[in-house]
């Protein structure tokens, strides 16, 4: 069961079937496709959403881009999650749970 | 060339849209296709469509979608859509549902369609009746209960016009009750068949208020599982759309033939040499070709277009719109009330809600293109 609720550190983000995210050479950045419309992803939003893969909590998403980023990125991590799940990009499930 | 000319820089193509055939086992009143469509033939092979996808892929197109006619008529629809998935595209099928049956449905999945267009037309000459006739709605729902079955995302899409736009409600409900994700409620747009149709098809001021409130009300009342679009006609705006997001900007498509076009309504301008992708790359086409830089920048606009403060938020309108209603493809679109010509869309719109006497809706078959191939109607206020 995937559901859309306020993301918490220990829940797991995904990207829904209904969207599609992948490296767009021509435009040098990750896209989001779905039905009529695609969205340009900035770097940072990119680099998020494509932890987005349904196995990481948000925390791990979090603790990956920690480093990757060599500082801290909580709160935007948590604040670009909110407005995804406000645009159904991502939805959510407890840890531990099955895809 | 004038000096206060913006130079036209060229953005890569985007959106694909490959118009496989004109074969289509509907006749809708409202249909996109050229009124003459029956007389092209020679539709592109398999091979030829391979090679188009890959070179547009290329350039950077990734939104594709398969239309026609009835792309399903293809048979080799299933080996595009491979290839498609195969170079990274993410591919729609734009389709009446006539033939997608159960086999066919799950070969387009595995080989990698991402979602489905569904269109709900009525191929009957009773179109007021346009919902209760069963035999349509039960194999709308069949398809659509067939396209969720296999999990695939389902835009319902449904061209509104005066005979049915006061079903809306009802055909909310529908998609709500089938379960699609989008709902597009467009008006028909006045090219092609629906322009002949016009004097028809054209709602009345009363009937897209309450159509806007009836939307407004559903939208509250169903949240965001399903989002509905409605694009009323622009003939009840005082500004034109930014038609394509600009020409040769974004969006390319492909005709049955090989033609390629900056968008499907354009076949009808003059004088335009239109490349082909039987003897253009997609790139010469779109960088190079003189149809595809006709009408970037602003270089070529007219007044009140060319010294008007808004001539970068609308680009001046569609060039096809501006064209069929006033003669000069340069012109003003004249859905913009600056338009010297906006008279003709006003009365279009006052005269709404009365179907012309003696002037029976033509429905797009193939003896009825033929038809008009030979005695093309008049260019002005639609048809006379
Ligand atoms: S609009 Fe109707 S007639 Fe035209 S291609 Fe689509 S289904 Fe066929
Ligand atoms: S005059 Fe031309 S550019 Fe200005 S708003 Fe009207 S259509 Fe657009």
């Amino acid at each position: 069961m995937t559901e859309r609720l306020a993301p918490a550190d220990d829940r797991v983000p995904a990207i829904p079937p209904l969207f599609r995210l992948q490296w767009e050479d021509a435009q040098q950045s990750y896209v989001l496709l779905f039905p009529e419309g695609m969205i340009k992803l900035n770097r940072s939003g990119g680099e998020i959403l494509r932890r987005c893969d349904g196995r990481l909590t948000q925390g791990a998403v979090i603790a990956e881009l920690n480093t990757a980023f060599a500082q801290d990125v909580g709160a935007d991590v948590r604040a670009f999650l909110a407005l995804a799940t406000d645009k159904g990009w991502v939805t959510w499930r407890p840890a531990g749970a099955t895809p | 060339m004038s000096t206060q000319a913006t130079p036209a820089t060229i953005t890569p193509p985007l959106w694909l849209l490959a118009e496989l055939t004109y074969t289509c086992p509907l006749h809708c009143v409202f249909c996109s296709n050229p009124v003459d469509f029956a007389t092209h033939r020679n539709e592109l092979s398999t091979d030829e469509w391979i090679r188009v996808l890959t070179e547009a892929r290329a350039l950077g197109a990734v939104q594709l979608g398969f239309s026609g006619g009835e792309p399903l008529t293809r048979d080799d629809l299933e080996t595009l859509v491979a290839e498609a998935r195969r170079l990274g595209y993410y591919s729609n099928l734009i389709t009446s549902g006539v033939g997608l049956t159960e086999a066919r449905i799950r070969r387009l999945k595995d080989a990698g369609l991402d979602h489905i267009q569904l269109s709900f037309q009525d191929s009957t000459r009773e179109l007021n009746d346009f919902l209760s006739h069963t035999r349509t709605f039960d194999l709308k729902r069949r398809t659509a209960a067939l396209i969720r079955a296999h999990g695939f995302p389902m835009v319902l899409n449904c061209v509104i016009h005066r005979l049915n736009i006061d079903h809306i409600g009802r055909i909310i409900d529908l998609a709500v009750e089938i379960g699609a994700e989008y709902l597009e409620l467009a008006n028909a747009q006045y090219y092609g068949w629906a322009l002949l149709n016009r004097d028809h098809l054209i709602p009345t001021r009363e009937q897209v208020a309450t159509a806007q409130d009836v939307v407004a009300r559903a939208r509250e009342r169903i949240g965001d599982k399903l989002r509905i679009l409605l694009v009323i006609p622009d003939y009840f705006e005082r500004r034109p759309k930014r038609c394509m997001n600009g020409w040769g900007s974004v969006f390319l498509t492909v005709c049955p033939d090989g033609t390629a076009l900056p968008c499907q309504a354009a076949r009808v301008l003059p004088d335009m040499q239109y490349p082909s992708v039987r003897r253009s790359s997609v790139r010469e086409i779109w960088y190079e070709s003189s149809a595809f830089n006709r009408f970037r920048g602003d270089d070529w606009m007219t007044e009140p277009c060319r010294s008007c403060p808004e001539k970068q938020m609308d680009l001046g309108g569609c060039r096809c719109q501006a064209y069929l209603l006033t003669g000069n493809a340069n012109a003003a679109d004249p859905v913009c009330d600056k338009s010297p010509q906006h008279g003709i869309v006003t009365a279009a719109v006052a005269a709404g809600g009365t179907s012309p006497p003696g002037r029976p809706l033509i429905f797009r078959t193939p003896d009825e293109s033929r038809r008009l191939a030979a005695t093309p109607p008049p260019i002005g206020s639609g048809v006379s």
